[in-house]
């Protein structure tokens, strides 16, 4: 069970308001490069996110480009999972990669600050600020065994190659 | 049943009979990592044991995103990528020689092939024929180590095009109408494949730039059937035995279908900051461009400098207005030298800058100011795209970039020609 607060964000948050290309030259050095998770969406997100806490997005998450660093630095903030519309696909793997969820679903009714309750398990998402109860979209088995595996390179070092 | 393009060559790659929806586990041809995203490719690969790159792959590094570094930091990162490249044994194109997917076109790309790439704008190899897609670090380095990838077969979305383009309209203007219509997630993963009588008229570097931005519309891969075209065009690189013909079976099925007609296309332009945000030229006119742009993966070829070295040949560009270019590869520079291009560029106005991506992803070579506005030949206006989220950025083609550089404004370029 994952329990946190909701940080709402619109429709088409691309890879360069995660964490923007002119960042590039951190990539090396994570800690510094996670200070700015965000930070082109919104400037405050940094500073208030606690572990445990969501992402909750409109359509399109994640568009652009194929920096793995967008998913990374989520991560590196305690972020546990990102809720959107929809996800863009290069964005979705890195995130599964990682073993960060991304969740599938409505998310009009969920408003900033909402205290979340997710049951990866189950496919639920509690609203308990608002009572309601939300299904996600089941996930593609295959990135379920990599989300398990706590991300694709332990799925790797236990499987030693790709399981259908 | 047939198949379309995408399900023809995971089928073969997979040794399975894919379909849209399945999972397979494909061989993979080549992989490759850019400057930004190699290094922690290279960590991963490390990290999860794999000792040699698999034998079966083709494996290249490209030092292009910051070339040559601007930062000390990112100096570090390209010496880790030329050391781990000596120490595999594996390709390394390094500062100067161009933008990746430049070079992947021109050199090591065919027909039929799985190229997977550690940056979103892979896909440009689908003008070719090959089922081109980008990737993460992690992704990649698997990859890099086992040979081999997992991919969801996509559905595909048939485009048909007909006709020729009008006099002052390309395939910038195409793709830019097509992701205008469809929406910047119109085909999230799904593969985007052209078709039609329009195909025939169009030449390599057209398809590549009509591909490049099919991930700008989500798609996972933008294919182009290989014809006759595509074979004059490796026959001219040195390539001939990489041709194969490749195009989908008459009965394949699609999720959907879109027709464009290409005589009715005009110049047309992605306004800040969504790429889906299109107008035509024409309702632009009049807005005050600082610096323009032209170059990168999307337009940054011979035929390209060749667009708007024509419209600028004897005269000077707008004075307040920067005119950027940076040839996507070294064999562009010297074509472009040799064909007098640089020399009428350089005569307007223009800073020539080296071979690689150049000020697209704002790590360096031309970050904008704060108001300030770009017009720029590259595939993304994401606000903070050029280095600072205070500026404005439209995307347009080169003959657009030039006729805007002329006239300091954002100009139909059929006023100019």
């Amino acid at each position: 069970m994952l329990t946190g607060r909701a940080f709402k964000s619109g429709d088409n948050i691309s890879t360069d308001y995660i964490i923007p290309g002119r960042f590039a030259h951190l990539r090396s050095n994570l800690p510094e490069l996670a200070k700015h998770v965000m930070e082109d969406a919104d400037p405050t997100f940094a500073a208030r996110v606690k572990l445990g806490d969501f992402i909750v997005a409109g359509t399109n998450f994640g568009l652009g480009s194929s920096r793995e660093h967008a998913p990374l630095v989520i991560k590196m903030a305690g972020v546990s999972a990102i809720l959107a519309k929809s996800v863009a696909r290069i964005f979705f793997r890195n995130a599964i990669n990682l073993g960060l969820p991304v969740l599938l679903c409505q998310t009009d009714s969920i408003n900033d600050g909402d205290k979340l309750e997710i049951d990866l398990k189950a496919g639920t998402i509690r609203d308990m600020t608002n009572g309601n109860q939300l299904k996600f979209s089941p996930i593609p088995e295959i990135m379920l065994h990599i989300l398990d595996e706590g991300g694709l390179l332990p799925y790797i070092q236990k499987h030693g190659d790709f399981k259908l | 049943m047939g198949k379309t393009l995408a399900e023809k060559i995971l089928s073969t790659k997979s040794g399975s009979e894919a379909k849209a929806g399945d999972i397979v586990i494909a061989k993979v041809d080549l992989v490759f990592v850019q400057d930004v995203t190699g290094p922690l490719a290279v960590r991963q690969f490390q990290a999860a044991g794999f000792k040699h790159p698999a034998n079966s792959l083709k494996f290249a590094f490209f030092l292009d995103h910051a070339a040559p570094s601007p930062s000390y930091e990112l100096s570090n990162d390209h010496k880790l990528l030329r050391d781990f490249a000596r120490e595999t044994g594996s390709w390394l194109y390094d500062v100067g020689q161009g933008v990746c997917h430049q070079i992947v076109a021109e050199s090591l790309a065919k027909p039929g092939d799985l190229i997977v790439g550690a940056d979103s704008h892979t896909v440009t190899a689908g003008g070719l024929g090959a089922f081109a897609s980008g990737m993460g670090s992690t992704d990649i380095a698997v990859t890099l180590g086992l040979g081999k990838t997992w991919l969801r077969v996509p559905e595909s979305i048939k485009v048909i095009l007909s006709g020729r383009f009008p006099d002052g309209v390309y395939g910038k203007d195409l793709v830019l109408h097509l992701i205008g219509r469809i929406g910047a997630d119109g085909a999230t993963y799904k593969a985007l494949e052209f078709s039609g009588d329009a195909i025939s008229n169009m030449s390599i570097p057209e398809r590549l730039t009509v591909a490049n931005m099919a991930v700008e519309a989500g798609a996972k891969v933008g294919l182009f059937p290989a014809d006759k075209v595509t074979g004059n065009y490796l026959s001219a690189q040195g390539r001939k035995a990489d041709y194969q013909s490749l195009s989908p079976d008459g009965d394949a099925v699609y999720e959907q279908t879109v027709n464009i007609s290409l005589a009715e296309l005009e110049p047309t332009v992605a306004k800040p900051h969504t790429v889906d945000n299109i107008a035509l030229a024409k309702e632009l006119k009049g807005t005050k461009i600082h610096q323009v742009f032209i170059g990168t993966c999307t337009n940054g070829r011979r035929d390209d400098l060749a667009v708007a070295a024509r419209i600028l040949k004897g005269k000077k560009i707008q004075p307040e207005t920067r005119l950027l270019i940076a040839p996507a590869s070294r064999g562009v520079l010297m074509a472009a030298i040799k064909a007098g291009y640089i020399q009428t560029l350089l005569e307007a106005g223009a800073i020539i800058l080296p071979p690689g991506c150049g000020p697209c992803l704002g790590l360096h070579q031309g970050v904008l100011a704060a108001g300030e506005t770009c017009l720029s030949t590259a595939n993304r206006n994401f606000r903070g795209r050029m280095g600072n989220p205070e500026s404005f950025i439209y995307l347009g083609s080169p003959a657009t970039a030039a006729a805007t550089a002329l006239n300091g404004e954002i100009t139909d370029p059929r006023e100019v020609i």
